[in-house]
């Protein structure tokens, strides 16, 4: 699989991460080489094999609902960027 | 002997018989960081009076006889754990502006048994890499060899300790973050089993696969550090409820008896002379020791590195979506809208190392490709591990080298990332399998640090401790400090 430019430009895109025009081709080389070393996996047949998502095959913990946080709002706005009256500001949006 | 020539175990005994406070102590360290780390490059961020106050109330603790067994002793900790009220950096630009408004579960347990912190420690942007060099803070080096890197992503926490700026220190491991770079730098390093120590407040890379452990002179003061930082956390979904032991009850069981596997694929092309060298003399010590040794196969572990690229980027690439430029850490200046604020926050914010990754994940997750990649790479998961339990059903242990050579040249491999990648060929099945895995200094290949990698069945960290312990009561590799930081 080789990444080109116009691919990397849309997983770029998905991915919400700005890249120089003229960073593209090193990305594209870098991603391909990757993706060709990620590849060595199909070496193995892995037909019947179910996957593996936790090293421990533990499920997800629930706990009771109810509340146990209390709320910290100011300490935790305290590091964005911007804020006004409790709200995150952000560019507008709707026009 | 100089204080910063002393164990953490020595630490302790010295409080406790008053030779000298932990005041003292910690100034002492605070002198030796003022003094070398213009040349290393191991701290991010140096907390000396915070550092103080922690020792005057150690102190106070020791006068009233109500002190834990580490209580006054120094400590550093990786940027990777959120600390209330100071810088916590992850080693990136996104969150160069970021002053923790939490403290995470291992620095706050570390804070209850008294220990000191000295700093934040130096690391691979968001634990990204095998030499330190992606840290938006320039990389560190190694003690051994100026020239030299010293490892990563923990690089800031072995030098660290190395160079004896630190008794001690945190890190985490994701393919080998904690244990590469104590091979590097003549340290003991543990990863645990994953899930014995809390991820709270640990800034995420790979879910499934980070897990926090000690970085130490000692396998005794490996062990003193586990019984502090090892426990279940209801705060860390993932967090197992399973009883710790007193690790240090066990340090000195005998090795009679003890069977080895050898994996012969940790021994294959690629492995440095050198450094096979040494560790066949690490093996025969072992055998002195009243160890047997069989060779065994961990034939799917070859594909760890090609698995591990597919499942550790897609969990990244999701992990570090939080990192939008609204709620903390990097916005980029004058967005001209939403969109242009997501993409240059995240573009400008995060080094080139931490965009492929993202990339690589978002690719292996996007419409189309999952089964291909993702999926696959957690059945060949599955296959690793099932390696690792066949073998376990017939040795204790397994051992090979932590890293295929010794510390190389800074700038050497940074500008190809599957180099870079391959430094972690013989540590990363142990992430995905999860188990408990660790390195100790083993001796020296042209002057630089070898490590022994010891590999145990889930769980089994007390009995790694043992056998890394017995190994450094017969050898005196660890004492070795890097000349020049005597």
């Amino acid at each position: 699989m080789t990444l080109d430019a116009e691919t990397v430009k849309k997983i770029a895109r998905l991915a919400r991460l700005k890249i120089d025009d003229q960073a593209i081709a090193g990305y594209s080389k870098n991603l391909t080489n990757i993706l060709q070393l990620v590849e060595q996996m199909n070496a193995v047949s892995t037909d019947q094999v179910e996957p593996m998502a936790h090293p421990l095959d533990a499920s997800q913990r629930l706990r009771e609902d109810r509340v146990t946080e209390v709320n910290q709002r100011e300490q935790f706005q305290s590091v964005a960027p911007q804020v006004q009256d409790g709200l995150y500001l952000v560019p507008k949006v709707i026009e | 002997m100089p204080l910063h020539h002393k164990t953490l175990a020595e630490l302790a005994q010295g409080l406790r018989d008053k030779h000298f406070s932990s005041v003292e102590l910690t100034q002492h360290y605070l002198n030796r960081i003022a003094q070398w780390d213009k040349t290393l490059n191991s701290y991010v961020t140096v907390t000396p009076e915070r550092a103080l106050q922690q020792a005057r109330q150690a102190d106070a603790l020791r006068v009233k006889n109500t002190a834990g067994p580490l209580c006054g002793v120094p400590l550093a900790q990786k940027d990777i754990f959120c600390t209330h009220g100071v810088k916590t950096s992850c080693g990136s630009k996104m969150l160069d502006n970021f002053i923790a408004p939490y403290t995470a579960t291992v620095v706050e347990k570390c804070q209850e048994a008294g220990l000191v912190m000295l700093g934040k420690l130096n690391m691979d942007e968001f634990a990204m890499g095998s030499s330190n060099e992606t840290s938006f803070y320039g990389p560190v080096k190694n003690p051994w060899d100026l020239t030299r890197v010293p490892g990563g992503s923990s690089g800031g926490s072995a030098a660290g300790v190395a160079a004896r700026l630190t008794p001690a220190a945190t890190g985490t491991d994701t393919g080998g973050s904690i244990r590469q770079p104590a091979a590097l730098c003549n340290l003991t390093g543990l990863k645990p089993t994953y899930g014995r120590v809390s991820r709270w407040g640990m800034i995420a890379f790979a879910s499934s696969l980070d897990q926090a452990g000690p970085i130490t002179q000692t396998a005794q003061d490996a062990a003193l550090l586990l019984n502090i930082m090892a426990g279940f956390d209801s705060k860390d979904s993932t967090s197992l409820d399973s009883p710790v032991p007193d690790y240090t009850t066990t340090l000195k069981d005998t090795l009679q008896g003890l069977r080895i596997g050898l994996p012969k694929e940790f021994f294959a092309t690629g492995l440095d002379d050198g450094v096979a060298r040494v560790i066949d003399e690490a093996i025969t010590q072992y055998k002195k020791l009243g160890a047997s040794v069989v060779e065994i196969s961990l034939p799917t572990s070859q594909l760890s590195v090609p698995a591990y690229y597919v499942i550790a980027p897609a969990e990244c690439s999701s992990n570090l979506s939080r990192f939008d430029g609204v709620r903390f850490g990097y916005r980029c200046a004058n967005p001209a809208d939403l969109l242009d604020l997501y993409q240059r926050s995240r573009g400008e914010g995060f080094g080139a190392e931490v965009k492929r990754r993202i990339m690589i994940g978002t690719y292996a997750l996007s419409a189309g490709y999952y089964d291909a990649y993702y999926l696959k790479a957690q059945k060949v998961r599955r296959l690793i591990s099932g390696d690792f339990k066949r073998a376990f059903e017939n040795v204790d242990v397994i051992m090979g080298p932590t890293s295929p050579t010794t510390a190389f040249k800074l700038g050497e491999r940074s500008e190809d990332p599957i180099t870079m990648y391959l430094c972690d060929i013989y540590t990363i099945a142990v992430n995905l399998a999860g188990l408990p895995g660790m390195s100790i200094p083993a001796g020296f290949s042209q002057g630089l640090p070898v490590g022994l990698q010891i590999i145990g069945n889930y769980f089994t960290e007390a009995k790694l401790l043992n056998v890394a312990h017995r190994y450094q009561q017969v050898t005196d590799w660890h004492k070795r400090i890097p000349p020049g930081f005597e």
